[in-house]
């Protein structure tokens, strides 16, 4: 089937081999990104969220990580069938990625400037001159104040803002057609997660870059993403564009998760301020029950959701639903 | 309503080694906080990290000790306790903390953690203890079977409900949480926010819950109170102070919290640059480096907390 998609990731199946059995994380999990969009994926700890992501870039730890399954598919080529070397020279270009808590990812005994300019001397074979220079470029990009000054510091002198603008330095400066953030802001302050935002907004509307940002708040996707996906369980349980996703929530579980986040202005009058929970917990992914993985938890699930698990309905065009309700929407005419 | 706690002009100041030979530097971490909880109420102290919530939290229970201020409980001055008094005063006052798997002893079962207080505090014998304790589980939502078993075996969420269990062992009147559901999941976290609504009414509780995270506060807290840099900002309560915020750090910080609703237009304040460390603080208001309306005053003389109308207070210059 031809399509746009520059990234596709089809029938993705991860799983964790350990001493305790083995880890479902992900479980075949298809979707693809267009260039320039922002992709936004959703779900809570243990979703398979963040599998996804080092999945695609071929960052699982093996063992006990193995891919089991699945394509992705990238210029042509299955990443998955690459050498290492022929990854390595994707990774960090073409396709980059930053990380939740950047003082784990910046090496501590290298000035930041010299850890930017590397990727570029890297890649590109750029002089020392040349790769600091960059360095000093993309540092005032990320509207590091004093930029060249602040890339003769070690990571230790920033603060975790400007830590976070390092790491987004770094994954930038080559220039690269897929940024994948895991979580980039979680670990900040709400005044300097905006700043974040902010700037990731600015370099995304300029570099056209098309970011897959994974995080757990949906108030991030609901102001950043184009588009959403929903996960639970190490499953995709609903993917519409995010007009659609808050406007037309679908699945039981999106519905559940919108209803349980505290909201400012959305406390009512009476005072009463008790917030709708989802009951009990999200299954262990070492033993995930037949049938679909929300059931046990959800208040319209029938005997057919304990058994069988349901495939992802299309109920309107790019709006699909992984829930028996769907089905007969999904009849209703539309094209699978 | 009579005050349950109050705290006056709390000053923390913690001293840190800097080089060899160089003179010894200090952290204010609170710079003189003065707040009140009155009894059944819910109060909320928000912020930033190094903000001093939490240290404000501490110095409340006389887990670490204050530089300066006054602590008085229930009508007693804390500092007049002798150090046995200090202890029956503390039944009354309770924590929760963020992570409950750093505070629960991995090598002891729930059980024993949960009635390990009681005992401490010689309440009653074993048979009601163990009595109390399966009664205690039963209130936060786990079965009285799940206390044999060790915090290893529980979700991030059912440890919570552990860690809140223990608090309610000693029939306390004040819980104090410092950042009780922020580790854990949307799903879960609401899970724990309506217990804590729960059983505030059933245990008639005061509540200080301490807590980044400005939608949890507006949600169970009737006061509120924002800390910046050691100091309170802006006081008063809930509804007032988020549908009609003053300070300049209220308003950036109310406006920079995502929404999640795609359709709302945004009008964001960002707050350009970080927060300044406590160790030199900036002259006159500490906020005044970061703030979009500063003026001449402002990085000259401390704003003082001024009543803005009913129990509306807030330390800034443009409202004098």
């Amino acid at each position: 089937m031809q399509n746009d998609y520059l990234l596709e990731v089809k029938n993705l199946t991860t799983r964790f081999h350990t001493h305790r059995g083995v880890a479902h994380a992900v479980n075949d999990v298809s979707f693809g990104i267009y260039p320039g969009e922002i992709l936004g994926v959703v779900g809570e700890s243990g979703c398979g969220k963040s599998v996804t992501a080092q999945s695609v870039m071929r960052l699982i730890p093996q063992p006990p990580g193995r891919i089991e399954k699945g394509e992705i598919l990238y210029a042509g080529r299955d990443l998955l069938s690459l050498t290492r070397g022929q990854m390595q020279k994707i990774r960090g270009d073409r396709i980059s990625m930053i990380f939740q808590e950047p003082m784990t990812s910046l090496n501590p005994v290298k000035t930041v400037g010299k850890q930017i300019g590397e990727v570029y001397a890297l890649h590109r074979g750029a002089s020392k001159r040349e790769s600091l220079e960059k360095a000093v470029e993309m540092l005032e990009k990320v509207q590091v104040p004093e930029a060249r000054r602040r890339a003769k510091e070690y990571p230790h002198q920033l603060s975790g803002g400007m830590r976070q603008r390092v790491m987004i330095a770094m994954a930038l400066a080559c220039d690269p057609e897929i940024l994948i953030a895991d979580e980039p802001t979680t670990a900040l302050d709400v005044t300097v997660q905006a700043q974040i935002m902010d700037l990731m907004l600015n370099l995304q509307a300029r570099q056209k870059t098309a970011v897959l940002m994974i995080t757990h708040d949906l108030g991030i996707i609901a102001e950043m993403a184009n588009r959403v996906i929903v996960m639970y369980a190490g499953r995709i349980v609903e993917t519409a564009s995010t007009l659609t996703l808050f406007g037309e929530t679908g699945h039981p579980y999106t519905k559940g998760l919108m209803n349980s986040v505290p909201v400012i202005g959305s406390k009512d009058a009476s005072g009463n301020s008790r917030l709708c929970e989802i009951p009990g917990m999200v299954p262990s992914l070492f033993d995930l029950p037949t049938g679909c993985s929300f059931a046990p938890r959800c208040a319209h699930a029938q005997s057919r959701c304990h058994t069988e698990m349901p495939p992802l309905f299309t109920v309107s065009p790019g709006h699909k639903v992984r829930c028996w309700l769907c089905e007969s929407d999904h009849s209703k005419g539309t094209t699978p | 309503m009579t005050n349950l706690l109050t705290l006056e002009d709390i000053k923390v100041h913690f001293p840190v080694k800097g080089k060899l030979f160089a003179p010894t530097e200090v952290v204010h971490a609170v710079d003189g906080v003065s707040l009140s909880l009155k009894k059944g109420e819910t109060l909320g102290i928000v912020g930033e990290s190094g903000c001093g919530k939490t240290t404000t939290g501490l110095a409340a229970m006389k887990l670490i000790e204050k530089t300066h201020g006054t602590i008085t409980f229930d009508g007693v001055d804390l500092d007049r306790l002798a150090a046995d008094e200090m202890r029956q005063t503390r039944q009354k006052m309770q924590m929760i903390f963020q992570d409950p798997f750093s505070s629960l002893n991995p090598r002891m079962t729930v059980n024993r953690a949960i009635g390990e207080p009681m005992k401490v505090h010689g309440m009653g014998n074993d048979s009601e203890r163990a009595d109390r304790v399966a009664w205690l589980l039963k209130k936060v939502g786990l079965s009285p079977e799940q206390g044999n078993r060790y915090p290893h075996e529980f979700s991030g969420g059912q440890r919570q409900r552990i860690g809140i269990a223990r608090a309610l062992a000693l029939n306390p009147m004040m819980i104090i949480g410092d950042e009780p559901v922020s580790a854990l999941d949307v799903s879960i976290q609401a899970q724990i926010i309506n217990l804590l609504i729960d059983i505030q009414h059933e245990f008639n509780l005061s509540y200080i819950i301490i807590s980044h995270d400005l939608a949890v506060v507006e949600h169970i807290c009737d006061r509120i109170a924002v800390m910046y840099l050691g100091k309170v900002v802006e006081e008063g309560p809930c509804h007032e102070v988020y549908t009609n915020p003053q300070h300049p750090y209220t308003k950036a910080l109310l406006s920079a919290i995502p929404h999640p609703d795609p359709t709302r237009r945004r009008h964001r304040t960002i707050l350009s640059g970080d927060v300044p460390s406590p160790i030199h603080p900036p002259s006159g208001c500490s906020f005044h480096p970061r703030c979009p309306r500063k003026f001449e005053a402002c990085d000259q003389v401390t704003p003082e907390l001024t009543v803005m109308g009913s129990a509306h207070q807030v330390a800034c210059h443009l409202y004098r």
